[in-house]
């Protein structure tokens, strides 16, 4: 995943071969802005991880302000569309300037979600972000996940072969930091090509 | 693999294999019954119907504890096929209860003058069965799927029976009763091939993930010279 941002350029000694390509650039091109790209490609981190000290409003808006966006009309606008779009606004409306860090796990989390989408990315990543939570708040952010879908294209991370099969319409199997088989997500998990994806999902190895 | 996963999807397989040997046994048993006239097989068969309904809800429950662990690749075709497969032997266990009872009814009839050799059905047709569940057991798609083709024998074996029980009925109304008792146990031996075909194309499924289900058949013609 952190191939995809550029976040191995935050590693010291980080080398990269090969090329990953973004509707056709080439994100480690030398031209290529990494800040710039990370506005492309939003992210959503495992622990949600919204700012302290920031009230829900002010973590939505964050990303639009340090681009420069000062339009209060435009800014409340994405506000309330970013908050809809991660099924947080009919919770948060009446308190936006509520601290974020009163919110529970599950509402933290969308309001997350919230923060990457306001910027419009063109991509989300998602990096396991429902294993801290519990069945229903996971539900939410599924449910969630479907919905944004139509809009963004979404990578998402996990290790619960059952939120894969259910949340995506492909699904990539890594192991050791290999890709070991790519496919339809329904034909990954009812018949996989590749024996060691077989091995994994039935759990007879690994 | 999980120890507990694994222990179920063994106890599924030996429960199936425990009622396919069931379902084998009741349409013999229903077709010694028919052919001999036999009363007290009929009832045998009978009792089997009722354990192959027991078999069948047994073998559900099991699957869906199975499926309770959300079990993926060949185990869940498996899981798929267990629970496609125990309906077939189920049904097969209800036309084996229809043949008794035929067999039942023919008993208290005095034979009908037609020389009908119902071997020419009940031949390929339990052995179509029978390949069916040792593809099933031994999870041979090959032999599924070399069972298949039988099953248009089968068919056109019955349509030629069919044909000539009307024409006799047509000429011999007072033996309609015995000839329908015969018809009925002929319709009941294609149904039999129908689900033992159901079961070979889910053998290949659980093996393969292929589904083969509703692909055209070649064009067969009927033997009726072998009736």
């Amino acid at each position: 995943m952190r191939a995809l941002n550029r976040l191995h350029d935050l590693q010291p000694n980080a080398r990269v071969t090969g090329q990953v390509r973004l509707f056709g650039d080439d994100i480690y091109a030398p031209k290529a802005d990494p800040t710039l790209l990370r506005r492309r490609i939003g992210m959503v981190f495992q622990k949600s991880n919204p700012f302290p000290h920031m009230s829900i409003e002010e973590n939505v808006l964050i990303g639009l302000r340090l681009t420069g966006v000062k339009n209060r009309a435009f800014l409340k606008e994405r506000l309330e569309q970013a908050l809809k779009m991660a099924a947080l606004w009919d919770e948060v409306k009446d308190r936006l300037h509520a601290s974020a860090t009163s919110l529970s796990g599950g509402q933290q989390q969308r309001l997350c979600i919230a923060r990457a989408i306001a910027v419009e990315p063109e991509v989300l990543l998602m990096d396991e972000p429902a294993s801290a939570l519990d069945p229903i708040a996971t539900a939410k952010i599924e449910d969630l996940i479907q919905d944004l879908k139509q809009q963004f294209t979404i990578v998402i991370v996990t290790h619960n072969m059952q939120q894969a099969a259910r949340a995506s319409d492909y699904t990539a199997f890594f192991y050791m930091g290999e890709l070991i088989e790519f496919g339809p997500t329904k034909d990954i998990f009812t018949k996989p090509k590749n024996k060691k994806t077989e091995d994994y999902i039935t759990g007879r190895f690994g | 693999m999980h120890g507990h996963l694994e222990k179920e999807l063994k106890h599924l397989q030996e429960k199936l294999v425990e009622m396919a040997a069931c379902a084998e046994t009741s349409v013999r048993l229903a077709i010694q019954a028919f052919k001999e006239r036999n009363l007290e097989l009929a009832m045998r068969v009978r009792n089997q119907d009722q354990l192959l309904d027991e078999y069948e809800i047994a073998i559900d429950d099991l699957a869906v504890q199975i499926l309770l662990r959300a079990p993926l690749a060949s185990d869940l075709r498996f899981v798929m096929a267990a629970m496609k497969i125990s309906q077939n032997l189920e049904r097969i266990g209800d036309e084996a209860a229809k043949i008794a009872k035929r067999a039942r009814d023919l008993s208290l009839e005095p034979p009908a003058s037609i020389d009908i050799d119902l071997s020419n059905i009940v031949d390929p047709a339990t052995e179509m069965l029978h390949n069916a569940l040792n593809a099933f057991i031994m999870r041979d798609p090959k032999l599924a799927r070399t069972t298949l083709p039988v099953d248009q024998q089968v068919d056109a074996i019955h349509k030629a029976i069919r044909h000539r029980l009307i024409e006799h009925m047509k000429n011999h109304p007072e033996e309609i009763p015995q000839c329908l008792d015969i018809l009925t146990t002929a319709k009941c031996l294609e149904r039999i091939a129908d689900h033992a075909t159901n079961i070979c194309e889910d053998v290949v499924y659980m093996c393969e993930a292929q589904d083969i289900r509703h692909q055209p058949k070649p064009h067969t013609t009927p033997k009726e010279n072998a009736i």
